[in-house]
């Protein structure tokens, strides 16, 4: 198992070595006057650097005036010491920026990902029960539409619906506007509240894959030959169900879960920015749209590093949890 | 099946009929028959089916079909409230000085203060003038008993804004005005003046004098005596608003009143050309108009059109790539394989959506021309896209290379791109299908998500995603439901149409998935 851990270890690191390069070669192929130009932007700012430091600066942590394998290998050895470089739109280093903003993205992908599993594993299981149904093609199709909603269009229409229509909710933002008057647990209340909607919008748009998934794997593991014994046994079909045939499914529910708890950090950059909750992923995209070249690198690398680690951690779990997988 | 025991019953005679055990009484379904008739026994995919015919037809014939262009204005005549003119009461003193004679702007001063004080005298320099009240608020100053120059509150006018009167008939008509006399001669004519200021020269309408000091906003706008006499009597009735018809047609003008300056300000209400901007659904215009005064409508077909169109150029580009490289870390394995599978490992990291926006914005700043970066977006998207469909075509060729008909295709000697192309492939064409058909969706829906964001198709070009772009202006979030509802239902329509068909497609190909 650990041999197993460790040669997948080394694998991911090979992968995200060439993610990094391909990211480095992007921003490297960005246009020189792009970069120019921004860097000039930033610098006419009040309070800002002067356009020669922020050049500078950019140069150093991106070894720019070197080639462009050795400028990777330097600025691979600065990220991976931790040296990220200051943002250029936030004019704060890019981690102390990071730190403030990833969290509100967890706990609102967690929340919103909790609520996902509550709706989905049910409804995916009676869809599954039920097969061929009406309730079966309700759900199915159901889950089809929140797959094929555009997340902006939902997001819009909610809106107009809660905060334009009957007012329940604002427009924008994590903090209403009388925030600074409010005790400790009201400014909580009053960031709960905002975050509804995003919530919202998260668990509708992403609700329905996932009920797919866990309605195909349990239609699988219905047609098994053991759920057919256990009927044969004359087991009430909700013991089968609940017992033999919904633990077999929690095998690929368990490896998917798993595999996503790092995306939680990685923000919902089009439902953050729809909304403008200042999380990981509205931050980044200000930074991205704004050629803060230093947070974009962050960003794009953070994310693949996410990405890789949710595929080791699925794959660790698919070995863990499954005791017929033999691992090699 | 109960189809074709009706085909077979007697009650169709048409139909020869045969032996119970000839061959001919079966009827034999190809594969791809087989799975048609699979695929319309779905209804939920059929209903699909037809919405994506309607929207093809909306999009690409709709657009034909249409009187209107993508990008074609449309304007109406809106009464706008112009400044025309503005109006100011004076109240302060106005100097002249009499022709010939020096009266400087020092001794304007000091007579100002002698009027102030009441004083009939003063003195500047050593020189004695002598401050003579000649009506109200209207002074005359002189020294040894000739005038030099006069003080006077009343402005006098020309009836169209030109003519100057000289010193002495301005004298003369102030004179009258401030005594309130209505009749006076001068110079051998008559003069008459009325209440409201106008003066008639020998019956004819000549000038104006009053408190007012009137200015166009247009220099080349003459005002006339008449239209100075409503506007006076308007502000002296304290009304805000009044009626005026001259050769140029009738207008109503409106008056407001600024009292930081005290100043009138003159509107003219005057019908203007306008862009056609969110215009409500009318006969015209089925679904209103958008921001730029174009019509909805055909603004969502060519939107359709631009979106399907980069759903497919993005699909057949990811295929391609994915085809080609699936099948060949699927046919040779070993390192072939090893090395397209961690490439797909390494695109399959690199997040996307923030690469697109970042290239998106660097395009932006670089002002690239929206139809080069239409095909950009396009590119982009296709290339990031192959590794799942390389993904999916290796598993499949991994576990066809091993069957018989391969050994045999071998056995025949083949070249390898044969039998790769011909015979592997096709084989993995059913899931091909499949995963394009759902990946249309999902491609649609990145476009028009970035387009949304303003990264992706940019006007003058229509979009579903930025149709839909309009929404970030709050007000027309709130007003104009016309501009964004229809787009977003067609987004989701066709979306939700392409999963039901890729859905009941692989149920047809593959009835032992069952979904």
């Amino acid at each position: 198992m650990r041999k197993y851990i460790v040669k997948r270890l080394i694998i991911s690191l090979i992968i995200l070595f060439f993610v990094a390069f391909i990211i480095y070669v992007l921003m490297r192929s960005l246009p020189t006057s792009y970069i120019e130009n921004v860097a000039r932007q930033k610098s006419m700012q009040p309070n800002s650097k002067s356009f020669e430091e922020w050049m500078e600066q950019l140069s150093a942590t991106y070894g720019m005036n070197q080639g462009l394998f050795l400028g990777f290998i330097n600025w691979l050895g600065r990220f991976f010491t931790g040296q990220f470089g200051d943002s250029w739109y936030y004019t704060v280093p890019v981690i102390d920026k990071f730190n403030d903003t990833v969290w509100l993205s967890f706990v609102m992908g967690l929340i919103a990902f909790t609520l996902e599993l509550l709706i989905a594993i049910p409804l995916g299981i009676i869809a599954a029960t039920k097969q061929y149904s009406k309730t079966d093609y309700t759900i199915s199709v159901l889950a089809l539409a929140g797959i094929s909603l555009p997340t902006f269009f939902f997001a819009s229409l909610l809106k107009l619906v809660f905060s334009v229509h009957l007012g329940w909710f604002d427009l924008f933002g994590l903090v209403g506007r009388s925030y600074e008057l409010l005790s400790p647990m009201g400014k909580f209340l009053d960031k709960a509240h905002h975050l509804v909607l995003p919530i919202v919008t998260l668990v509708v748009i992403s609700v329905g894959s996932l009920m797919r998934y866990t309605r195909t794997n349990m239609l699988e593991v219905l047609n098994a030959d053991y759920i057919r014994t256990a009927r044969a046994k004359g087991l009430s079909e909700k013991k089968v169900i609940y017992h033999h045939a919904f633990r077999n499914t929690l095998i690929p529910l368990v490896t998917m879960i798993g595999g996503s708890l790092p995306g939680l950090f990685s923000g919902a950059l089009i439902t953050e920015t729809l909304y403008m909750i200042p999380g990981i992923g509205y931050t980044s995209y200000n930074a991205m749209v704004n050629g803060d070249i230093p947070f974009s690198m962050f960003y794009l690398v953070f994310m693949a590093i996410l990405t890789l680690l949710g595929n080791l951690i699925s794959d660790i779990l698919y070995a863990v949890v499954d005791p017929r997988v033999r691992i090699a | 099946m109960s189809e074709e025991l009706k085909n077979n019953t007697p009650d169709n005679p048409e139909e020869p009929q045969y032996s119970l055990n000839d061959d001919r009484r079966v009827k034999v379904l190809s594969p791809g028959a087989l799975v048609a008739k699979r695929f319309f026994r779905n209804r939920m995919a059929v209903v699909g089916l037809i919405t994506l015919i309607a929207m093809f037809i909306f999009s690409f014939v709709g657009g034909m079909i249409s009187p209107y262009t993508q990008d074609q204005l449309f304007y109406r005549t809106d009464l706008q409230n112009k400044e025309f003119a503005a109006i100011k009461v004076n109240d302060e003193y106005r100097y002249a000085t009499a022709p010939n004679q020096e009266f400087s702007s020092v001794v304007q001063a000091q007579a100002f203060l002698a009027m102030q004080k009441g004083n009939s005298e003063f003195e500047y320099r050593g020189t004695n003038y002598t401050l003579k009240k000649e009506g109200e608020n209207f002074y005359s100053v002189q020294l040894d008993g000739t005038t030099i120059g006069i003080a006077f509150m009343d402005i006098v006018s020309g009836a169209d804004g030109e003519i100057k009167v000289d010193f002495d008939e301005h004298f003369a008509i102030l004179k009258a005005y401030t005594n309130q006399e209505k009749k006076f001669e001068f110079n051998g004519s008559n003069y008459e003046i009325d209440a409201e200021g106008a003066i008639k020269k020998d019956g004819k309408e000549y000038a104006l004098v009053g408190r007012y000091v009137i200015n166009t906003i247009l220099s080349d706008v003459k005002l006339t005596n008449a239209f100075r006499e409503k506007l006076i009597e308007a502000i002296d009735t304290n009304k805000s608003e009044f009626d005026y018809s001259d050769e140029n047609g009738d207008f109503t003008y409106t008056l407001k009143y600024d009292a930081a300056n005290k100043m009138y300000s003159i509107l003219q209400k005057k019908e203007t050309k306008v862009f056609d901007t969110y215009a409500a659904p009318s006969k015209e215009h089925w679904l209103g108009t958008d921001r730029n005064g174009m019509d909805m409508l055909t603004r969502l077909m060519y939107g359709g059109r631009v979106s399907l169109m980069i759903g497919f150029i993005v699909e057949a580009i990811a295929t391609v790539l994915g085809v080609i490289f699936g099948g060949l870390a699927g046919y040779f394995g070993k390192w072939v394989d090893m090395l397209i599978m961690r490439i797909v490992d390494v695109f399959y990291c690199i997040p996307s959506m923030p690469i697109i926006i970042i290239i998106g914005a660097a395009m932006d700043a670089m002002r690239v021309n929206p139809q080069v970066r239409m095909i950009y977006l396009m590119l982009i998207l296709g290339f990031l896209g192959w590794p799942g469909v390389a993904r999916m075509v290796r598993g499949q060729i991994l576990s066809l290379r091993e069957q018989e008909y391969m050994t045999a295709a071998e056995a025949t000697g083949l070249k390898v791109s044969r039998r790769i192309f011909k015979h592997l492939v096709p084989n993995v064409i059913p899931q091909l299908i499949v995963s394009v058909t759902m990946g249309l969706g999902g491609t649609i829906i990145t476009e028009a998500t970035l387009s949304f964001l303003g990264l992706g198709v940019r006007f003058p070009f229509a979009s579903w995603g930025n149709i839909i772009n309009d929404v970030n202006d709050t007000y027309v979030l709130t007003n104009y439901w016309f501009i964004w509802i229809p787009a977003g239902i067609c987004l989701l329509v066709t979306v939700l149409a392409f999963n039901l068909v890729g859905d009941g497609l692989r149920d047809a190909f593959d009835p032992r998935m069952k979904r």
